[in-house]
């Protein structure tokens, strides 16, 4: 095991039009971390976690995940330790039944039979959706849909999930499955989202990343109370939330 | 979300023409049609053996009369012509409620409706009693290469989503008074079928990055699933074998 989970050193990704969208970007993610990244739409996050597995190509800088650097020869490695759970779960569930759809990725890594069973399985009971097994992925609700696209992604049993704006398309209640979910895992989580409440909920760690950079790093009680950071990053508290007291009630689990 | 445009042939049940392997009913299914299509037109009884077949096993399928009629209804388009053969054709005349027709054309018609609503009932009884995952993993178990399995299930799975994506499309052109009856007025449509191509073209980038995101290498996974045991095999057969049986007798005997 390596000191972290996640290295990014100074990744750069230029569009072929000559938009910029990532910038000289580092960050590091600690085992057993749940970190942040919060920022406006365009701010370039979505981009940053298609680096975090090689989809996108380097231009400039390095990735390490858990020690295993990101060329080439390493990409399938990589690829089982970044568990990415996409924005959209209908781009993320495509095959004919949620069960084949979660023994996709281990059996691309090789897994059959009873091994291959055993897998899917764990992945379906730990976001407690068993009795999805055999619907078709495009028949689920939206917070069904995003709890099976968690599991296809825990059935690789990465080292680190990258999550693409969880929270979008889904109900309070849908919202609130998903926060208790993604409570229950250990395992380190990177979650993408402009929902600041979300973030502050999960994350003890938020950065900011605003035109392709990080500019703020830090405790996420204390970058949500910095209301001038907020306004110059386009990032919006919804009405009348306040971070302090949101963080600071006793029955709440968020600890810095 | 839309209830699933293509699942609604599926007739979910229990019985012993659901539970049976998917395997053996297709090929069940394509080996009954072709013994239909080699039938001679004049073999009536041997088109009754096979229509008594069909129904049996409708009736085993648990499939009311209704349903099969309603779903039958799809071949009418196809077969409206096969009523202008008689008038069109030539050869001998038969005088039928004061109208001349033609004797051939009569034969063409009858073996045109008879072998295409026998075709029709076949196939609605295998979409009827047969998930299309199974139908696919049956695909793939008859040996059908993994990669046209894969087409096939891909335009399953966003059928409906593409589909759904018409006809926000379309509900979001009639918000703003679009409400096109003539064919100048079909250009949106036109630039709406566009838009629908290049939105299609993206996801499929966004659903191929997602399948190398979990080490997708080029190539499908098999799954092992339970394959059809030969007594599944037997019974399949039972329905072909008949049909063949009575397009041979037919092909003697007339």
């Amino acid at each position: 095991m390596s000191a972290t989970a996640l290295s990014v050193d100074g990744i750069s990704f230029t569009y072929p039009d000559g938009h910029r969208v990532l910038d000289a970007l580092s960050l590091d993610v600690d085992h057993g971390e749940r970190i942040a990244l919060l920022g406006p739409n365009g701010a370039g996050k979505t981009t940053f976690a298609l680096h975090l597995n090689g989809i996108l190509e380097l231009q400039a800088g390095a990735v390490t995940v858990d020690g295993i650097e990101l060329v080439d020869r390493n990409l399938g490695e990589i690829r089982r330790k970044v568990g990415m759970v996409f924005q959209n779960a209908d781009d993320q569930l495509f095959m004919p039944t949620v069960r084949e759809d979660v023994a996709f990725g281990p059996a691309n890594l090789g897994l059959r039979g009873d091994d291959l069973d055993a897998r899917v399985d764990g992945a379906l009971r730990s976001v407690d959706a068993e009795a999805l097994a055999d619907r078709a992925p495009h028949h689920l609700s939206g917070g069904e849909k995003r709890r099976v696209a968690i599991a296809t992604v825990l059935a690789m049993e990465p080292a680190v999930l990258v999550l693409d704006e969880p929270t979008s398309g889904l109900d309070p209640a849908g919202r609130r499955e998903l926060a208790d979910l993604l409570d229950s895992l250990t395992l380190t989580q990177l979650v993408i989202t402009h929902d600041l409440p979300f973030a502050l909920e999960l994350c003890p760690r938020s950065v900011v990343l605003s035109d392709g950079r990080v500019v703020a790093d830090g405790d996420t009680a204390d970058l949500l109370d910095d209301a001038e950071l907020l306004a110059a990053n386009r990032l919006e508290l919804p009405f009348g939330f306040d971070p302090r007291a949101a963080r600071d009630r006793p029955d709440d689990e968020v600890s810095a | 979300m839309s209830a699933g445009h293509t699942a609604r042939l599926y007739v979910p049940g229990d019985s012993p023409l659901h539970r049976l392997a998917p395997e053996a009913k297709l090929v069940a299914v394509i080996a009954f049609v072709i013994a239909v299509a080699v039938t001679p037109r004049e073999a009536v009884p041997a088109f009754a053996i096979d229509a008594a077949i069909v129904i049996v096993a409708m009736a085993v399928a648990g499939f009311g009369p209704r349903l099969v009629l309603v779903r039958l209804a799809v071949v009418l388009p196809f077969i409206t012509f096969a009523f202008l053969i008689p008038f069109i054709a030539g050869g001998e005349q038969v005088e039928v409620l004061g109208v001349s027709l033609s004797r051939e054309g009569l034969w063409g018609t009858w073996n045109i409706i008879a072998k295409a609503a026998l075709g029709a009932s076949a196939s609605l009884l295998l979409a009827g009693t047969t998930p299309i995952p199974e139908i696919l993993s049956g695909l793939g178990r008859l040996r059908v290469p993994p990669v046209l399995v894969a087409i096939v299930s891909f335009m399953f799975r966003y059928l409906d989503v593409i589909v759904d994506e018409m006809r926000l499309m379309r509900t979001a052109m009639t918000a703003r008074g679009h409400d096109p009856r003539w064919l100048w007025q079909a250009k949106p449509i036109a630039s709406s079928a566009g838009a629908l191509f290049v939105r299609s073209y993206e996801r499929g980038e966004r659903v191929h990055a997602s399948m190398l995101a979990r080490g997708f290498t080029g190539t499908m996974p098999q799954l092992e699933q339970r394959r059809a045991t030969g007594r599944e095999w037997a019974a399949a057969a039972v329905v072909p074998t008949i049909a063949l049986c009575a397009a041979i007798g037919g092909i003697i005997l007339t």
